[in-house]
């Protein structure tokens, strides 16, 4: 038989201090004053407990780059970030494109258990954009892949993303794009903008962006299917997203940690821990992601926590890979850009780290309120202290942060997975 | 000065203005029968080119070499970069074998300044060229030039003198580096290209722009030409090589507008019938040769001025 926890004093979505009797795998009872003589006690006066995270998007790099990030060392800095469950991106090596693949790193999840891994189904075989993968075989496998993406590539070719949408229909699938024009990001290294054309790199323009999330939503709204838009970093893009949820589309949007707290000033550096794809964008694109993200325009945040080899940041801008970690810091800078900036509650905060992208994800055991007889899915945070960032302290195999020596507010002090620990007193169990 | 030239904005007035008129010492030297100063003896000053360059490079190695340094030429194109050895590895190598200077010339927009910055070398690092960004002594060099033909009072001083940089601006670390050079010096600068070819927020450059040569030309003082490399042609920048030359190149019958002083610049190499047709390239306006022997004495000064300290006359 498995240990029940018992926490006490717990602010559940930042209300009065309450008890969680967390039994068998789900939260077994809820109330002040609770007490079982079996349960092993966690005091958690000060703390928040949120519903564990799901995060749509994550890059855990295996099979292929184990050098970069496994699916054992990624999902052991998803439970140390509070996360419970992750979308494991398909651009892997090979391709998760096929049952077999998919298979394969769920099966590795499970072993690994430190939180569920949900695997992501390529698109289009090899990521090439030119047919569709057996999006069906991945839905029936075992591993019931629900999302498809090329994240890293956009589905450029407007029949070939038309048909995807349709698709998926049958087995409740949605497509989560990368909305990146191919032509229009040729060599494109950062945002364009005055800074780009000063420092001579490539530039990337919002519209890239922005003409393809308006494609895609007139896309989904005629052939009547939903549509998930990864990383959306421009002001463009979430006015684009608003206004076609105003008319009813079916669209879902998800927005970056660090598209929420940095700016492309910091490509001046010429350092690439700051590249990123999408790349960073203006202080007025950080304001305008903040506001979609208050005003439910964004649904979710999503991590693109991806983890890259020292050597492939350890270079010259434009040689570097595009790409920087985010399992460990995503709740830290939601607090820092939502919270306290009184933009989002904590209630808020669980709907868009847990309820909504579990919703998108179709995950049906993550992303429940924390209410007797829900899974018990939950992270105990303390929102109370700040960290400086260190990255050696990472369980990442990678290092690629670009928060490294900044500031943040909160830690993460346990995480329960169908009420066992992955984590207490903010370390790995 | 600072301890590293990675970009024209690097430098204040004083210091652009220092370096010209160091320059004009050394380039006395040159019209000397023995043209060396034992300055840097004893220094090694590193020429590291990861692209392709004949006369920057020759024109580093002749000033460090003028100066007394011991020159170390690494040419890594097609050697341990094209796939292998990292900038970072080379720039260990160049550590060890005590470079005091690391002249660097490379493809990547940013890679002097990951050189400067990332704590792989302690020498001074000059920018001989880096991707779309900058190329600081070209701009030093040709503000010498300007300086020489058009200069008022002392070395440096370009008040007021209208100079048109006309071509890819969009792809060239010379216009970048000018455009912020020749502004700090006083120069009024208007850069003149098709619109596909300005860089997106050109309008907060400390510059003009305009779309049309023949309405910028007549009020010049000097016109830089810029080259069109090749593989821009087949860009989709513009519609054809002759359309281009049409509207952006100069030629004897655009020359014949200009005014009696103006000269013509160009920072090689010169695709002639393209951007300038070999009339004006070969014309008496022109001081595209002079512009080299220049280069020189500019970049005696820079790297004197990093690697040295005292005055130069009192070193000999």
């Amino acid at each position: 038989m498995s240990t029940s926890y018992l926490v006490k004093n717990v602010s559940v979505l930042g209300g009065e201090p309450t008890d969680l009797l967390l039994r068998d795998g789900v939260v077994a009872e809820v109330g002040a004053g609770l007490e079982a003589d079996d349960a092993e006690v966690v005091d958690a006066t000060g703390l928040v407990a949120l519903p564990g995270l799901v995060d749509l998007h994550t890059h855990l790099r295996e099979p292929g780059r184990e050098d970069a990030e496994t699916v054992e060392s990624g999902t052991q800095a998803a439970a140390l970030g509070g996360f419970t469950a992750v979308h494991a991106m398909a651009n892997t090596e090979p391709v998760a494109d096929t049952a077999g693949v998919v298979e394969q790193v769920w099966r590795l999840g499970r072993e690994a258990g430190h939180c569920d891994v949900y695997p992501v189904g390529a698109v289009t075989v090899g990521l090439q954009g030119e047919r569709l993968a057996e999006l069906g075989a991945m839905a029936d496998s075992a591993a019931r892949v629900r999302v498809f993406s090329d994240d890293g590539k956009c589905v450029s070719d407007a029949v070939l993303m038309r048909r995807a949408l349709e698709y998926v229909k049958a087995f409740d699938g949605v497509v989560a794009q990368h909305a990146q024009e191919p032509r229009l990001t040729e060599g494109a290294q950062m945002n364009e903008g005055e800074l780009s054309g000063r420092l001579g790199l490539t530039g990337w323009p919002a519209v890239a962006e922005e003409a393809v999330i308006a494609r895609d939503c007139l896309l989904a709204e005629h052939v009547g299917s939903r549509l998930h838009v990864c990383h959306v970093s421009t002001a463009g893009s979430v006015q684009i997203v608003r206004e076609a949820k105003a008319r009813g589309v079916d669209v879902t949007a998800e927005a970056c940690p660090h598209h929420l707290i940095l700016t492309d000033e910091l490509a001046a550096t010429y350092d690439p821990i700051y590249k990123v794809n999408p790349p960073l964008r203006t202080r007025a694109d950080v304001e305008a992601l903040r506001a979609g993200l208050a005003d439910g325009t964004i649904d979710v945040v999503a991590t693109d926590h991806a983890p890259h080899p020292h050597e492939d940041k350890d270079c010259e801008w434009a040689a570097a890979a595009f790409g920087m970690l985010g399992l460990e810091t995503a709740l830290s800078i939601v607090q820092e850009t939502m919270v306290d900036a009184g933009l989002l509650d904590w209630a808020g905060v669980a709907e868009r780290m847990s309820y909504a992208p579990a919703r998108i994800g179709r995950v049906a055991d993550h992303g429940q309120p924390l209410e007797v007889g829900a899974p018990a899915n939950v992270v105990l945070y303390d929102p109370s202290v700040r960290r400086t960032v260190d990255p050696a302290q990472s369980a990442s195999l990678s290092r690629n942060t670009p928060y490294r020596g900044m500031e943040l507010p909160g830690r993460v002090v346990a995480t329960f997975l169908r009420g066992r620990p992955t984590v207490l007193a903010g370390a790995l169990v | 000065m600072k301890r590293h030239l990675l970009s024209a904005a690097d430098l204040s007035r004083d210091d652009a203005e220092l370096v010209l008129q160091t320059a004009a010492e050394l380039r006395s030297l040159a019209d000397r029968p023995i043209k060396k100063l034992p300055a840097l003896r004893g220094r090694t000053v590193v020429n590291l080119f990861f692209e392709d360059s004949t006369r920057t490079r020759i024109s580093f190695e002749a000033a460090a070499k003028r100066l007394s340094a011991d020159v170390i030429n690494f040419s890594a194109k097609g050697s341990s970069l094209s796939k292998g050895e990292s900038l970072k590895d080379t720039a260990l190598t160049l550590e060890a074998m005590g470079a005091d200077a690391v002249v660097v010339r490379h493809g990547a927009s940013g890679a002097p300044h990951r050189l400067a910055h990332s704590g792989w070398v302690r020498s001074s690092v000059v920018n001989a060229g880096d991707g779309t960004h900058e190329h600081p002594t070209q701009a030093l060099l040709d503000a010498f030039t300007l300086s020489r033909h058009l200069g008022r009072g002392k070395a440096g001083s370009l008040d007021g003198r209208r100079v048109a940089i006309v071509g890819d601006v969009l792809h060239s670390r010379v216009a970048r580096s000018n455009a912020l050079l020749l502004a700090t010096l006083g120069a009024e600068v208007t850069l003149v290209a098709p619109p596909t070819l300005l860089p997106v927020g050109v309008d907060s450059w400390p510059v003009e722009t305009s779309y049309d040569l023949d309405a910028v030309i007549p009020k010049a003082d000097a016109v830089m030409m810029l080259r069109v490399q090749r593989e821009r042609m087949n860009g989709g920048f513009f519609p054809t090589p002759r359309e281009y030359s049409r509207r952006y190149g100069l030629d004897g019958r655009r020359m014949a507008t200009l005014q009696d002083h103006t000269i013509v610049m160009h920072p090689g190499p010169m695709v002639r019938g393209m951007e300038i047709s070999a009339d004006v390239a070969d014309s008496d306006r022109s001081v595209i040769v002079e512009q080299v022997t220049n280069g020189v004495a500019v970049r005696m000064a820079v790297l004197y001025l990093l690697l040295g300290g005292a005055q130069p006359g009192g070193e000999e």
